[in-house]
C-alpha cells in the first residue's frame, strides 16, 4: 500500500493530493489504467481512487474516456493495463458478474429493467426469495416494501413497472442495485431525464446511501448537480487523467476549463440578437389558432412565430412542453384549431407535411425517435431530405456523399468516416448528425426538443451558437431545453407550460430566472 | 500462404485483420456454407460441372439446382423485404401460391377439371393470378401496417385457410390444364435452351434489387425496420412503406405459385408450394440478415436460397430419402442458428482474441 501512495505522489498530472490522512483511506484504487479499441487509445495510464461514504464525480466531455473507465472498472471491457485495488487488495474483474460479487453495482443511463415486469419483480430479479422450489411471492413483497420505505421511494410493489415515470423506475433500479450488497456505486447520468424535484429525491437518495458508507462514483453533465452533492471531483480529458479534485478547491469556471482543456469563450459572450424590427404587423411564419391535440395531451393554445427568432418552451418535465412542439410538427394530431404558414392556413396531417412548409423537428428521445442505429452516418444524414424528395426521385450515391462530407465538415462530426454506423458514435456526435439531417432540408422553422441533453459542454455551446446564427439568417426556432440558463442566453421569448396548459410568454425585461420559475410554479400571475 | 506460416508479423497482423473484416462480413458465412456444399459435391459428384444439352435444354446438376430453387428464390426475395420492414415473418407464401395458380387454372380451364383449351387469353390468366397473389398480400399487409398485428400470427390465417380457399376455387378438385403453352413458365418456351424457371427468378433477382437500388425503397425499408418512430418523424409513411412489403411478398409468392403449377402442368392446391416459407425464412437466415428487420441483403438470401436448394439436391444425389431429408436439414438448421447467435460469437471473438494476444506476446 505505500509504495502504490508514492506512485501515485509521484505522478505529477494529479491535481490536489487527496485522502492521505484519512484513516479509512481509498477504498477502490485503479491505478496506470490503459484501454485501446482499434484506432483508439481510450484510456492511457489512468488513476483513479474511491472512499467509502462519498460521492465523487467523474466528469469529462464526452469521449474523454468517462465511460470507458466504468467499464473497465465494471468488467465490460478487459483493461490493457493497470490494476486494480479493492481495500488494498488487487483484483481482476473479468465481467459484470464479477463485479457485482466484489460489491460493484453500476445504473445506466439507458435503464436495464423489464417494464412489463412489477416493481418487486425488477427489485428482485434473479435473486427471488425461494420457498420450497417456488417463489416467495409474499416475502418478495415484503421485503421490496420495506426496502421501497427505507429509500422512501414512493412506489408500489405489485404495480407494473412501467405505469411509473423515468424518475421512479431510475431510483427502482438504484434499488436493485443497492439491494446487492453493493459497497460501490455507479451511477451514469442518472439525472439526464429527471426534473428539478425528482432530482432533489434522487440526491436524498445518494446521500442516505452515502451515510451507509456506499462510494458512489457519478456521472454527469449538471455542473450544478456537481457542485450540489459531491465530494471530490476527478476529470479525464481525451483518455488521460486531468486531476482530481477536493469540491471545495475546483470552483466551477476552473472545472470547465480543465474539461474543455482550453480557454472557452465566457458562454455570455453568445448574447441574443433583438431585433427590435420584429412588429406586430409583420407576417408571422407560423401561427396557431386555438390548435390542441386534445385534452389529455395539450389543451388549445395561441402561438406566433416570426421571423428570425428563437422561441423557447419550458415548463417541468410532463408541462406539455415537448407535445406542444410536436402538434405543431403533425408528430401528434391535433384533434381542433388552425394553423397558418405565413399567414396561409395549412393542414397538417403527416410530418411530410410540415416538412414540406419548411418545418424540422428535432425529438427529445434521440435514441428512440432520433437515429437509425444501423444505418451509416451518409444515410442518416440524407434520410430527411430524401423523403422529402419522395422514392422515386432517389439522390444519386455522389450528391448523397458531397452532402455528408459537407455537413460532417460543417458541424465539426466526429466520425470514423461517413459510412461509420451512428450507433457507433458518442451522443454529441449522433446529435449533430440529426442537426445535419434537418439543416439539409434547409427549413424555416427548426424545432429543436432538448437538443442539448446528454452532450459534453463543448457541443452545447457549438449547438447554442448554431441556434443563434439560424436565426440571423433568418431562421426561426423553437427550441426547448431543461437547463434555464442556455434558454435565457438563446431565446428572445419564452412560452411557459404548465400541466399542459400554455400558461405564458415572456418578454424583455421578464427574461430571467425567477420571473421564469415563478410562472412555471404559478400562483400568482 | 506460406508467408503467413512464416513468421512474418506484418503478414500475420494483416491476415488477421483481413480475417476479421471477413468475420464481421454478413455475406460471409452463407458464402462459406455454400462452397463447403460446392466442395462437397465436386468430391461425390463426378460430373457435376459437366452441362450437356438434351432435348433442346442445356441440363446438369448445376442448372438443376438454379431451376429447382426457383420458386424459393422467388419466394426468398418477398420474405427479404418483408422481414427488414416489418421485422417479422410471413408464413402463408405457400398458401398464397396455390391460391394464385387456383385463380390462373380457374381463369384457363373454365369449369372443366381436364382440357387443353384456353378459356381466356394466357397472359390474362397469369395477371388474375398475380393479382390474387398481390391481393392476399394486401390482406397481410394491412394487418400488420394498420392494425399493428405481428406479421407470423398475421399470415398465420392464410397459412391455414390459404388451401382451402384455393380449393373452393377449383371446386374442390386438382385440376390438368394440357395446353402445351402452359408448360412455357415453367418448363421451356421452345427453341429457348434455357429452362424457363431459371430465366424467371434471374429476371426477378435483378428487377427486385434495381427496385430497392434505383428508388428509395431499400433505404426506406431498412430505416422503417430500424425504427418506426424514427422514420415517421423524417416524414416517411412507415405503415405505406410496410403494406407495400407485403403486397411485393403477395406477388412474388403468386409468380412463384404459378412458376410451379406451371412445371407440372397442374394445379394441386394441397401440394403447390408447401412449407416453402420455412425455407424462404431460412435462406433470409442463412443470408446474414436480421431477422428482427433492418439492414437487409438481398445478394445473401439469394445465396442462402440456391445453398439450400443445393444441399437439398445433394442429399437427394447421396441417396438419402426423401423421408430422411428434413433431419438432415434440421440438422444443418442447428449449426447456422447456432454459428449465427450471439453468444458463439462473443466467444468466437474472445478465442480469437486470445490468440490474438498470444501471437502479440510472442512475436513481442
Amino acid at each position: 500500500m505505500e509504495k502504490l501512495k508514492q506512485e501515485q505522489n509521484n505522478s505529477d498530472c494529479m491535481g490536489k493530493q487527496p485522502g492521505h490522512n484519512d484513516e479509512a483511506g481509498p477504498s477502490l484504487k485503479m491505478i496506470g489504467i490503459g484501454k485501446s479499441f482499434p484506432g483508439v487509445r481510450a484510456l492511457n495510464n489512468v488513476d483513479f481512487s474511491l472512499r467509502c461514504g462519498e460521492i465523487h464525480a467523474l466528469m469529462g466531455e464526452n469521449g474523454a474516456g468517462k465511460s470507458t473507465l466504468i467499464k473497465v472498472l465494471t468488467g465490460v471491457h478487459p483493461m490493457d493495463e493497470g490494476r486494480v485495488y479493492l481495500e488494498g487488495n488487487p483484483v481482476l474483474v473479468r465481467s459484470p458478474q464479477d463485479a457485482q460479487r466484489y460489491g460493484i453495482s453500476t445504473v445506466y443511463q439507458e435503464l436495464n429493467l423489464c417494464p412489463n415486469l412489477t416493481v418487486a419483480e425488477n427489485l428482485f430479479l434473479g435473486r427471488e426469495p425461494l420457498k420450497r422450489c417456488l417463489i416467495d411471492w409474499k416475502r418478495m413483497n415484503d421485503e421490496a416494501e420495506c426496502l421501497l420505505k427505507e429509500l422512501n421511494i414512493l412506489a408500489e410493489p405489485t404495480a407494473q413497472l412501467d405505469s411509473y415515470s423515468i424518475a421512479i423506475q431510475q431510483m427502482i433500479a438504484i434499488a436493485r442495485a443497492v439491494n446487492t450488497e453493493c459497497k460501490y456505486l455507479i451511477l451514469d447520468e442518472p439525472t439526464s431525464s429527471l426534473d428539478a424535484d425528482e432530482v432533489q429525491r434522487l440526491f436524498d437518495l445518494m446521500r442516505r446511501l452515502k451515510k451507509n458508507k456506499v462510494g458512489i462514483i457519478f456521472i454527469t453533465h449538471f455542473i450544478e448537480q456537481v457542485y450540489e452533492i459531491c465530494d471530490r471531483i476527478t476529470v479525464l480529458r481525451n483518455g488521460e487523467l486531468v486531476g482530481e479534485y477536493e469540491i471545495e478547491n475546483l470552483p466551477r469556471f476552473e472545472l470547465v476549463k480543465k474539461m474543455m482543456g482550453k480557454e472557452i469563450e465566457v458562454l455570455s459572450d453568445l448574447s441574443v440578437h433583438k431585433d427590435e424590427s420584429s412588429s406586430e404587423s409583420e407576417v408571422p411564419v407560423l401561427e396557431a389558432c386555438n390548435l390542441s391535440s386534445g385534452a389529455s395531451k395539450v389543451a388549445p393554445f395561441n402561438l406566433k412565430i416570426y421571423k428570425g427568432e428563437v422561441v423557447g418552451f419550458s415548463g417541468l418535465l410532463g408541462s406539455g412542453r415537448s407535445e406542444l412542439v410536436r402538434t405543431i410538427y403533425g408528430a401528434d394530431k391535433a384533434v381542433e384549431g388552425q394553423q397558418f404558414i405565413k399567414g396561409e392556413s395549412v393542414t397538417i396531417k403527416r410530418t411530410l407535411d410540415a416538412m414540406k412548409h419548411g418545418m424540422a423537428y428535432l425529438p427529445e428521445d434521440r435514441k428512440a425517435e432520433g437515429i437509425l442505429s444501423e444505418l451509416s452516418v451518409r444515410e442518416n444524414i440524407i434520410i430527411a431530405l430524401q423523403a422529402k424528395r419522395g422514392i422515386f426521385k432517389r439522390l444519386s450515391r455522389k450528391e448523397m456523399e458531397k452532402y455528408a462530407d459537407e455537413y460532417i465538415k460543417l458541424l465539426d462530426i466526429k466520425t470514423a468516416s461517413k459510412e461509420t454506423p451512428i450507433k457507433s458514435l458518442s451522443g454529441g456526435n449522433q446529435q449533430k448528425v440529426i442537426l445535419a439531417r434537418w439543416l439539409l432540408t434547409n427549413p424555416e422553422f427548426m424545432i429543436l426538443d432538448e437538443p442539448t441533453r446528454g452532450i459534453d459542454v463543448g457541443t452545447k455551446t457549438e449547438i447554442q451558437k448554431l441556434i443563434l446564427k439560424l436565426a440571423e439568417e433568418g431562421k426561426s426556432v423553437a427550441f426547448i431545453s431543461s437547463e434555464l440558463d442556455e434558454m435565457l442566453r438563446t431565446c428572445s421569448r419564452i412560452v411557459v407550460m404548465r400541466d399542459r396548459q400554455k400558461v405564458g410568454e415572456l418578454t424583455d425585461s421578464d427574461l430571467n430566472q425567477e420571473t421564469i420559475m415563478r410562472t412555471i410554479a404559478g400562483g400568482e400571475q | 500462404m506460406s508467408d503467413l506460416k512464416g513468421n512474418n508479423k506484418l503478414s500475420k497482423s494483416t491476415f488477421i485483420s483481413f480475417a476479421k473484416s471477413l468475420a464481421s462480413n454478413r455475406l460471409t458465412f452463407s458464402v462459406v456454407v455454400l462452397l463447403i456444399v460446392v466442395v462437397q459435391n465436386i468430391i461425390t459428384t463426378p460430373g457435376f460441372f459437366k452441362i450437356t444439352i438434351a432435348n433442346g435444354l442445356i441440363s446438369g446438376y448445376i442448372p438443376n439446382i438454379l431451376d429447382e430453387a426457383s420458386e424459393l428464390v422467388i419466394v426468398t426475395l418477398g420474405m427479404t423485404l418483408v422481414t427488414a420492414a416489418s421485422g417479422g415473418q410471413d408464413i402463408s407464401a405457400g398458401a398464397i401460391m396455390a391460391v394464385a395458380a387456383s385463380f390462373c387454372g380457374l381463369m384457363l380451364n373454365g369449369s372443366e377439371y381436364r382440357t387443353d383449351v384456353f378459356h381466356s387469353p394466357y397472359l390474362l390468366a397469369l395477371l388474375v393470378g398475380l393479382l390474387g397473389g398481390a391481393l392476399c398480400g394486401a390482406f397481410n399487409g394491412f394487418l400488420v401496417s394498420k392494425l399493428r398485428m405481428p406479421p407470423m400470427l398475421t399470415s398465420l390465417i392464410l397459412f391455414t385457410a390459404g388451401r382451402s380457399i384455393a380449393k373452393q376455387i377449383t371446386h374442390g378438385q386438382t385440376i390438368y390444364i394440357m395446353n402445351p403453352v402452359y408448360k412455357w413458365l415453367g418448363v421451356q418456351i421452345p427453341g429457348v435452351p434455357i429452362r424457363t424457371t431459371i430465366i424467371v427468378s434471374t429476371v426477378t433477382v435483378i428487377f427486385i434489387t434495381l427496385l430497392t437500388r434505383l428508388t428509395s425503397l431499400g433505404l426506406y425499408i431498412q430505416s422503417v425496420g430500424i425504427n418506426d418512430a424514427s422514420s415517421r418523424l423524417v416524414g416517411l409513411k412507415s405503415s405505406v412503406i410496410k403494406f407495400l412489403t407485403f403486397v411485393l411478398y403477395g406477388v412474388l409468392a403468386g409468380l412463384a405459385g404459378l412458376v410451379g403449377s406451371s412445371s407440372v402442368g397442374s394445379v394441386n392446391s394441397g401440394e403447390l408450394g408447401l412449407g416453402i416459407e420455412m425455407d424462404a425464412i431460412l435462406a433470409v437466415a442463412l443470408g446474414g440478415n436480421n431477422l428482427g428487420g433492418g439492414k437487409f441483403s438481398i445478394a445473401g438470401s439469394i445465396i442462402g436460397a440456391y445453398t439450400i436448394q443445393a444441399i437439398t439436391t445433394t442429399l437427394y444425389a447421396m441417396n438419402v430419402r426423401a423421408d430422411q431429408l428434413n433431419v438432415f436439414k434440421a440438422l444443418i438448421i442447428i449449426v447456422i442458428i447456432v454459428a449465427s447467435s450471439d453468444v458463439f460469437k462473443t466467444k468466437i471473438k474472445h478465442f480469437t482474441q486470445k490468440i490474438f494476444s498470444k501471437n502479440v506476446s510472442v512475436g513481442g
